[in-house]
């Protein structure tokens, strides 16, 4: 299996320096391969790292043991097994994931992302294309475009590849029949356009034999196109691009090493800049002009997109991590409110109206997410109405952000288009985002500066208004507890009002129930009236069971820093069940009742309340009073 | 690098990216250094990174006390040059009792690197480490992330990884948890050495051929770097032309015959040879255990 003899060798042995100059000249490909097992897709890797001579001699005699042991091709080595890892390894759930390898021609380096093709990695094989320039799909001759084919494809389109291969493989098994080929690229280009496909390059391959992998096979004379390796070596690629568009650097880090210098580091991610540009920084919009591009190796004259570059301007302009640096003339949109395309990753299906991080370029803020417009079936591209987007599940969503930021469409850019999204509790990437417009609403919309501040009103009032939020399960004492603190207030002639569950429910949040996403909805219309409250000079009580720790964080985030006071309503599930004031618990263990808080529904203890309240140990009235005294810092 | 399209003026871009990326969200990042050929090349990036700042996070070498005597001199340069601080971190426990790798196995590896590595983190507090591991090292690591998030017990959970889409890095953790984060993951063994070659990067001169005392044991060819080798009774250190393509603790640590003496030869040999990198380090061959299993108890 060493005979192959490779033109390199020769260059390599007799003039190392010529060689070394070549090949660092060389480019970079990122490419994804899509397919299952079955199509081929570990062999067809297997073999591209084979023929490009990644494969050493002890892993080679390793491989040929292995594929005498347990091979699938008889006495013939079996490419897959080097790519594949062990099947045990596959049990323990570890290999299903993306896995990248790494191979070289004469031209190019090649990155291959190798993720499983099943419907239940959908998230896996995103991952992968979202850096991939080149997608490889694998189609089996024997069988013809699959829904998986036009599931791959749609997801490569959708993360905005631009070059794609269709591999149709397996051609030794159909006889090299050039009739099999045509159809299926025939019945491919229908799909392909339907979605917007709108170029394509079709290859009749065999990944076992090597048809068309490195060299022109004899058996299909009937093609003249290129082999994939020639393919994957020559395709142009899309780099250019970005360095035509205007130019935008996302600011990962101010660097002042010194009070003399103050340089602004990011990685371009459109245009070209040179010293003298003029440049706008958003979404603060102020604007200065390039004095140097400062890298290890000397000032540089020019620098362009993909370069990791420090700049410094004429002007001390505030400039901080998250903020983009651009054009003057052609700054990016700002905007708060996003139409999206979501990719969902997480266990835990999304939760509109919860908070979440959400990380674009080198910014991070807060957002939430709308329900659904629609899901997106993968296989089929026909739109479904949603409430929420499971694991792996794709959707179309409003976002609104806690602040402005700038942006590109995901389709102009995918740095300045694309986010993840961030538990706040789990800290895990819970899903991944591509930006597809900005919604205009939040641009006509503006903040009306009125003269009477809140100091004003709480001036008036004399006291130093508050937010007492009182949380804990159904039956724990919230609302009794609430009504003697309010009045203890009262005798002080203190101005309050207390904002009571119940209550709220029969009016404001009369139109909302009991699923996670009506709940979460219900705290944050309850925060944003106890906010316009507090703004009003009110100390305000509230009596929410509120049992996600996202939410409570997510009011406390809306008022002014001290003013959120969380009083954490202890009582233990038991004790509230055996008291029951309205029967509510006998309900929902009778399953009369959905969503119950602690029965069917979580209840997340807060961690540091400000005020922890053991109902076990003490009275209503002591109770009132230690609030009372811990409000009035007594 | 001025060539802004070639494939390591990509990779270059990337590591600095990573670097930045951590330096920002990371509390106390800390630069692992192993005083290898990829640790060289980590440690050129940071300097290229931070430009004109020197890096401003200190260097860390877990030390096991075995390593080659020409490591430690390039270590204490290598750090002066950067204008960085070196912590030398060596296991107090495995010192008292004297773990060495004659008698212990591997025992040694786990005692020194992997608990060493994890007194040394706790120790200081880091919460984010780079490392200057590859992913096309070893199967395992072909899938590792570029932020490897760790629990408090610095346990991976290869079940529980982020997805890493685009260069969006979630560098978000609860306290007592910790990053391992790993910019040279897209780059391979014969970009490193392309890399060292094109920025004159300082490297350890075990990288070259010379004649070395050696001995040879179960295959390996092992050089005598110090006294504390013990011989066989009547065994001689044999000279031989020998360098190393990766750098351990010496005992561990199988040298390759070859007359390669400089950057070029050793390029050279390294495209034509017919061996993969890790053949030389005895660690990968115990006992079927896999590096998966390492890493999941801390091991880099």
């Amino acid at each position: 299996m060493t005979d192959q003899v490779y033109k390199t060798d020769a260059l390599i042995a007799q003039d190392i320096d010529a060689y070394l100059e070549r090949h660092q000249h060389k480019s970079l490909l990122r490419l994804i391969t899509c397919g299952s097992v079955d199509d081929g897709k570990s062999t067809l890797i297997g073999r591209l790292l084979y023929d490009s001579k990644m494969i050493f001699e002890d892993q080679l005699a390793q491989l040929e043991a292995d594929s005498k042991k347990v091979g699938t091709q008889g006495q013939e080595i079996d490419f897959a097994l080097l790519v594949d890892g062990l099947a045990a390894e596959r049990e323990q759930g570890i290999t299903i994931d993306v896995a990248y390898r790494f191979f070289a021609t004469e031209k190019r380096k090649f990155i291959v992302a190798d993720t499983p093709g099943h419907e239940q990695y959908t998230r896996n094989m995103v991952t992968g294309a979202s850096t991939a320039e080149l997608a490889v799909i694998l189609i089996d001759a024997r069988k013809g475009v699959l829904t998986q084919t036009r599931r791959h494809s749609y997801l490569c389109h959708l993360l905005g590849i631009k070059c794609i291969v269709l591999a149709v493989n397996k051609m030794d098994l159909v006889d090299y029949d050039q009739a099999k080929f045509d159809a299926i690229v025939a019945e491919y280009t229908e799909f392909a356009n339907s979605i917007g496909i709108t170029d394509f390059t079709a290859i009749p391959i065999s990944g076992f034999k090597g048809d068309n992998i490195a060299g022109h096979s004899d058996a299909t004379s009937w093609y003249s196109g290129p082999t994939l390796m020639a393919h994957l070596e020559g395709v142009d690629l899309d780099q250019n691009t970005s360095a035509a568009q205007e130019f935008r650097m996302p600011v990962q880090w101010v660097n002042r090493p010194n009070l003399d210098f103050r340089g602004f580091s990011g990685k371009i991610a459109a245009g070209t800049i040179k010293p003298g540009d003029a440049v706008r920084i958003l979404p603060s919009g102020k604007t200065s002009h390039v004095d140097r591009i400062v890298t290890y190796d000397g000032d540089l004259d020019s620098a362009t997109a993909g370069q990791s570059i420090t700049l410094t301007l004429k002007d001390e302009v505030d400039c901080s991590r998250g903020q983009v640096i651009t054009t003057a003339s052609a700054p990016l949109e700002v905007a708060d409110q996003f139409e999206t395309t979501l990719i969902w990753m997480d266990e835990e299906a999304l939760i509109p109206g919860r908070s979440y991080y959400l990380k674009i370029g080198a910014q991070t803020v807060s957002a939430t997410v709308a329900e659904p417009k629609y899901q997106i079936n993968v296989n089929t591209m026909e739109h479904a109405a949603a409430k929420t987007l499971e694991l792996n599940a794709i959707g179309v969503a409003n976002i609104t952000t806690d602040r402005d930021i700038p942006f590109a469409p995901y389709a102009e850019n995918r740095t300045l288009g694309g986010f993840i999204l961030i538990d706040k509790m789990t800290n895990a990437t819970v899903g991944a985002g591509l930006i597809n417009f900005a919604l205009r609403r939040a641009q006509n919309i503006h903040w009306q500066a009125t003269d009477i501040t809140r100091d004003h009103h709480a001036n008036l009032k004399n006291q130093k208004p508050a937010v007492l939020w009182m949380t804990g399960l159904s039956g724990s004492g919230k609302s009794t507890i609430a009504n003697a603190v309010e009045k203890k207030l009262a005798r002080m002639n203190r101005h309050t009002f207390l904002l009571d569950g119940d209550n709220v429910r029969h009016g404001l949040n009369k139109d909302l129930g009991f699923t996670d996403a009506d709940r979460i909805e219900n705290i944050r219309r309850v925060g944003e009236v106890a906010k316009l409250m507090a703004d009003a000079g009110l100390i305000v009580i509230t009596a929410f069971i509120s049992p996600f720790r996202s939410e409570r964080q997510m009011v406390r985030d809306m008022m002014a820093p001290g003013e959120f006071v969380e009083v954490f309503v202890d009582t233990p599930l038991s004790v509230a069940e055996e008291r029951d004031v309205k029967g509510l618990y006998a309900k929902a263990r009778s399953g009369q009742l959905k969503n119950f808080t602690g029965i069917d529904s979580p209840y997340e203890a807060p961690e540091t309340p400000e005020i922890h309240i053991d109902t076990t140990a003490m009275s209503i009235d002591e109770a009132a009073e230690q609030i009372f005294k811990q409000l009035l810092g007594e | 690098m001025k060539d802004v399209q070639t494939h390591l003026s990509r990779l270059e871009a990337e590591a600095i990216e990573i670097m930045r990326e951590v330096v920002s969200e990371a509390e106390n990042p800390v630069m692992l250094y192993s005083v290898g050929k990829d640790s060289a090349v980590m440690l050129h990036l940071a300097k290229k990174a931070f430009y004109p700042s020197p890096p401003p996070f200190p260097l860390m070498h877990v030390d096991t006390t075995w390593k080659f005597q020409e490591m430690y001199k390039l270590r204490d340069k290598a750090a002066k040059d950067a204008g960085m601080e070196l912590i030398v971190h060596q296991n107090p426990e495995a010192k008292e009792k004297g773990i060495n790798p004659f008698d212990h196995g591997a025992l040694h590896t786990d005692m020194w690197k992997t608990e060493g590595l994890k007194q040394a983190l706790d120790k200081h507090g880091f919460d984010a480490a780079f490392g200057g591991a590859r992913r096309d090292e070893e199967k395992s690591r072909a899938k590792e992330r570029v932020f490897s998030f760790r629990t408090a017990q610095h346990r991976w959970e290869p079940k529980a990884q982020r997805p890493e889409l685009w260069s969006l890095y979630n560098a978000r953790k609860a306290k007592g948890e910790s990053m391992r984060v790993f910019p040279l993951s897209n780059w391979t063994e014969l970009d490193i050495w392309q890399y060292i070659h094109l920025e004159g990067i300082e490297i350890v001169p075990l990288y070259f051929a010379a004649p070395r005392p050696t001995v040879e044991r179960d295959g390996l060819i092992l050089m005598v770097d110090d006294d504390r080798f013990p011989l066989e009774p009547g065994e001689e250190p044999v000279m031989r032309s020998i360098r190393f393509r990766t750098l351990g603790c010496y005992p561990l640590t199988g040298a390759a015959q070859s007359e390669a003496a400089t950057l070029t030869d050793v390029i050279q040999e390294m495209l034509l040879t017919t061996t993969s990198e890790r053949q030389g380090r005895a660690i990968d061959k115990d006992q079927g255990a896999s590096m998966e299993v390492k890493k999941q108890q801390g091991y880099f």
